[in-house]
């Protein structure tokens, strides 16, 4: 199953890098949400991969027992999964004030003429 | 002693909120804090005198080796009076010059910053709060002298000054950072007791040269000079304290507080004999040259800069004597004439030698002055001058070979050109008729010729009495920069010798130079012909090469759209990992570990592939949207899979809130566009999936290696015992990171209040649709 | 959206995913869920309501305005953290009561901290989302 998960996480990489590589606003958010899921799902994979065996203690025993699924990645993902929300609403509202500003989609548009000799 | 150190400080920040309200009459108050440090630091001329030292320790970042220690001997006590004495001068005098000033509040609280930075340069014992001083008066300085901010010439000057100084600054780091290591100790006093090795260590030739580069730069030694004659833009009441007492002097300081731990060597001598040497003459020639009294001045200091570095080289305890000598002999004739000058710009509008002449007739307090202090500059008899003069022939008939021939000769012919300088600045100007347009000439507010002439009348007087100066002060220094007894003392007389015919000779050929050679525009002229060789043309050059290089690079590298910019790191980052790939051996894949394929995921991963085909080539938004929404719940699903609950609960929650969030906006988006030729489409694709596929085999690469689960056995083991919770991820998020959970907290509140300020707050006024 | 159905479940869901949302943070500690997972919910269910009854009846019915949670959760968060320096003990040390409550459970620092974390993600989500709601509208 690692194969197939390899396989995704560079379909995610090279989809999210394309998108972000477009001109359109847009497209760029998309790739931005694409590259998150890749990196979640790689640092997901390199922790390991096991299943049925969640990282919660049994009721009755203070110790693991069994195997069990490493805890350290997932907390990390944790995290970056609810930043993304954040960082994705801040990028659309953004994106949403510069396109009312310079009514343009294009991302080109908003090159200003280089200041010569500050 | 940390209160006097910082009451400048103190004072420069009170200014921001205060600065308004001392702008016009009560400007003058500020003057009281040189004065009452002037006065604190007098007090301490007994216990100085009589062999003694104070040393004051502060802790403040002692795992560092940074204290604030401050370490009071003769040479810092010379420099502490110079310091807070001219300084007193420079303040009083500056208020009625620069009465009415837009930025006079700004002024006095650059300056109460910079004394405060001098005062800390010569009270610290510990190199890196020296350094910290060192380099905040070149910050100070650097506003001095570019107070004119209106002016293009003044604005470049003092960053000349601040790049010239402040590189030094740099080098002197690593030196001092050096002697420190080496020596295991940042103190000064303590270094002493380490001289013998680092004298012998493989690395003291780069301690000097780096030490070298830090005092020549800041001391204006050649071919480091030129920024101090640029610095003349600064208002005079700046130079003259900058220049006389201050700032140029550090560099000599330094040189004198560490001749004790490094000096004594060839390697320490020759260097400064040799760039002194040079320095003095080259100096002193072009002050011939020069018709703007300021100029004169700045190649006249230059000049005596390069007399001390001279005498420092030589390092015999009557070179170190004559450096203390003169170091005060041309504070008090240099600080004076500078103010001298002042006046006469401020009054008669020109600093133009050629067209001076005659103002003794209107201001005859001020010709006191200046023909004094040129009597001293030029070493007559009963002037403070002479006996310095008399010390440095002293110093160098003295030496030993045939060196007393040639620095003889070499300090003859300096004083002979500086003798010049000084008459040219403080007697031409006063002499001769006056002409018709200056008739109008008055005298100033009494404060602003008071002060050249205190300074003057001083040189007289320790030049009548010798005693005064010495006990308490002079032997004192030059004591400590041998750190041992010197051993003579300052006479007046020494009777008929080979010095005193060389004090003669001076003299006489100075005046006769002074009176067969008049300044004019032409020789100025013909100097400037040489100006393309000059060590402040080539600066020039470096730094107009360096903005055209780092302007084309910016061009290039820079070009202000996001894409290129992401190409670049992208392209980047691929060649270098796929390098790494490559020359890190074949790359293998043991099939015995993994985990079995059921159907149920290869069918998801089918759908996660589908969804994500479909988000980037649909033109309609509405699918983009909802094709990411499944890709996010795909994933969710995975995390289902791998014993993931909480990541899956997070997921979907997450990508639900995300639907919704596109929902809300997207009839508002702009519609998908397609702005790109099939070619870029295509080195795009090439591009991403380089990327994609450098992305899965470092994946490949980190599953194979063994994995070691010390953290997370370290994480499962203690969850019950020490934080009591079973569901580790959680236990690590609220507890073991409780940190790191805090912190993403405030970022999801920045990003609320961003998202918040964004569309709530109107930016423009002109917006509102 | 003016579906009867629609509008008339969230009346009742509101309450019903409130309650599982609690669940899920009391609970974090021992099962899966926690603060994060909690406030999400919590979060998706008043934009449900928001979805269906507008807005600002949401906001009339939350009282207060959903950014002035993110300070108060914040400053428990801290305050969780930091409380054990009052007595004596090192930042972070986990404090917790002996017995545990009825319904509750175990109380201790951790669960003030993801209290706060809770009280931060809702403030923030519902910040963002209806400021771009009151926005488009």
């Amino acid at each position: 199953m690692e194969i197939v998960l390899v396989l995704l996480i560079g379909i995610l990489y090279a989809s999210g890098i394309f998108m972000l590589l477009r001109r359109s606003m847009v497209k760029l958010l998309i790739g931005l949400t694409l590259l998150g899921n890749g990196a979640n799902l790689l640092i997901f994979l390199l922790g390991g991969i096991t299943k049925g065996k969640p990282p919660v203690i049994d009721t009755a025993a203070k110790l693991f027992t069994d195997v069990y699924a490493d805890p350290v990645p997932q907390a990390l993902i944790l995290t970056a999964i609810v930043i993304s929300f954040g960082l994705q609403a801040f990028a659309i509202v953004l994106l949403k004030r510069v396109y009312v500003l310079v009514n343009s989609d294009d991302l080109d548009d908003l090159n200003t003429p280089e200041e010569e000799d500050i | 002693m940390l209160a006097a150190v910082l009451s400048g400080l103190i004072v420069s920040i009170l200014y921001i909120p205060f600065g308004k309200y001392l702008k016009d009459r009560l400007s003058i108050c500020v003057s009281f804090l040189p004065i009452a440090l002037f006065a604190y630091f007098a007090s301490f001329i007994p216990t100085i005198r009589d062999g003694g030292h104070i040393t004051f320790h502060y802790p403040w970042v002692p795992s560092l080796g940074i204290n604030l220690d401050f370490h009071l001997d003769g040479l810092s006590l010379l420099f502490s009076l110079l310091i807070t004495g001219i300084g007193s001068l420079v303040f009083l005098y500056a208020a009625p010059y620069l009465k009415g000033h837009r930025y006079l509040d700004r002024f006095y609280a650059y300056l109460s910053l910079f004394m405060a930075a001098m005062l800390g340069l010569v009270l610290a014992d510990n190199v890196l709060l020296l350094f910290i001083f060192w380099e905040l008066t070149s910050i100070s300085s650097f506003f001095l002298i570019g107070f004119n901010n209106d002016n293009a010439d003044s604005r470049k000057s003092s960053l000349i000054a601040l790049g010239i100084t402040g590189g030094g600054g740099f080098l002197l780091m690593a030196g001092l950072i050096l002697m420190g290591h080496l020596s295991g100790s940042y103190s000064i006093q303590e270094m002493l007791g380490a001289n013998e090795y680092l004298k012998g260590h493989a690395l003291y030739g780069w301690i000097l040269a780096l030490v070298f580069a830090g005092a020549f730069t800041k001391s204006a030694q050649f071919p480091f000079h030129f920024w101090l004659p640029g610095a003349m833009k600064a208002p005079t009441p700046v130079s003259a304290y900058l220049h006389s007492a201050t700032m140029v002097k550090a560099g000599i300081y330094l040189l004198a507080r560490l001749n004790p731990v490094l000096g004594g060597t060839d390697y320490w001598m020759y260097p400064l004999v040799i760039i002194g040497g040079v320095t003095m003459l080259y100096s002193a020639f072009h002050s011939l040259f020069r018709t703007d009294l300021k100029a004169i001045l700045a190649y006249s200091t230059i000049a005596a800069l390069g007399i001390l570095v001279f005498l420092i080289g030589i390092g015999t305890p009557e070179s170190l004597l004559a450096a203390s000598v003169f170091i005060l002999v041309h504070a008090l004739y240099k600080a004076s004439l500078f103010l001298t000058t002042g006046v006469i710009d401020h009054e008669t509008g020109t600093r133009d030698v050629t067209r001076l002449s005659g103002l003794r007739k209107v201001l005859w307090p001020l010709s006191i002055a200046g023909i004094l202090a040129a009597l001293s500059s030029a070493g007559v008899p009963l002037t403070f001058g002479f006996i310095g003069k008399d010390l440095i022939y002293e110093a160098t008939l003295h030496t030993v070979g045939v060196l007393p021939i040639v620095l003889t000769a070499l300090a003859l012919l300096t004083n002979v050109l500086v003798l010049y300088a000084g008459f040219l600045a403080g007697i031409k100007p006063f002499t001769g008729p006056l002409p018709q347009n200056l008739t109008q000439v008055h005298l100033p507010n009494a404060l602003m010729w008071g002060a050249p002439l205190v300074l003057a009348l001083l040189g007289l007087l320790f030049g009548c009495l010798p005693f005064l100066a010495d006990d308490a002060l002079l032997n004192p220094a030059a004591h400590a920069m041998l750190q041992a007894p010197i051993g003579t003392s300052l006479k007046i007389w020494h009777g008929f010798n080979t010095v005193l015919l060389l004090s003669g000779i001076t003299l006489v050929s100075g005046v006769l130079l002074y009176v067969i050679r008049k300044p004019s525009q032409r020789s100025l002229a013909s100097i400037e012909r040489f100006n393309a060789w000059s060590p402040r043309h080539l600066f020039g050059k470096v730094a107009q090469y360096s903005k055209a290089f780092s302007r084309r690079y910016t061009h290039t590298l820079h070009n202000g759209f996001l894409r290129v910019y992401l190409l670049r790191i992208i392209v980047f980052a691929v060649l270098l990992l796929a390098f790494r790939l490559f020359t890190g051996g074949p790359i293998r894949l043991t099939l015995d570990q993994l985990s079995p394929v059921s159907v149920y995921e290869i069918i998801v991963a089918a759908i996660l592939i589908a969804a994500i085909f479909l988000a980037v080539t649909t033109s309609s938004r509405l699918t983009a949207v909802v094709a990411t929404s499944v890709i996010g719940y795909c994933i969710c699903l995975q995390f289902v899979f791998y014993s993931a609950p909480d990541l899956a609960m997070t997921q979907f929650s997450i990508d639900t809130l995300t639907v919704v969030l596109f929902v809300l906006v997207l009839f508002r988006l702009p519609p998908f566009l397609n702005l790109a030729n099939r070619l870029t489409r295509i080195r795009d694709w090439t591009v991403a999936s380089a990327f994609g596929a450098v992305i899965s085999l470092i994946a490949i690469q980190v599953l194979n290696q063994p994995f070691d689960g010390a953290v997370s056995r370290f994480y499962g083991d203690n969850a019950y015992t020490l934080a009591k919770g079973k569901n580790v991820v959680n236990v690590i998020l609220v507890d073991f990171r409780g940190f790191d959970t805090l912190f993403e907290i405030v970022v999801l509140s920045i990003a609320a209040i961003g998202v918040f300020s964004l569309l709530k707050l109107r930016l423009n006024a002109s917006e509102k649709e | 959206m003016n579906s009867t159905i629609l509008k008339t479940a969230s009346n009742y869901l509101l309450p019903i995913l409130l309650l599982f949302s609690i669940f899920l943070l009391l609970r974090g500690h021992y099962h899966p869920g926690g603060g994060f997972v909690g406030g999400l919910i919590a979060s998706i269910a008043f934009v449900l309501h928001s979805f269906t009854h507008g807005t600002d009846a949401t906001l009339r019915l939350l009282r207060i305005h959903p950014g002035s949670l993110i300070p108060v959760g914040l400053g428990l968060a801290a305050l969780s953290m930091f409380a054990p320096m009052l007595g004596g003990q090192p930042v972070m040390t986990g404090l917790w009561l002996e017995e545990p409550l009825p319904v509750i459970g175990m109380v201790g620092s951790a669960l003030f901290f993801d209290l706060g974390v809770y009280l931060v993600v809702v403030g923030v989500v519902l910040t963002i989302l209806f400021t771009i709601s009151q926005y488009s509208e």
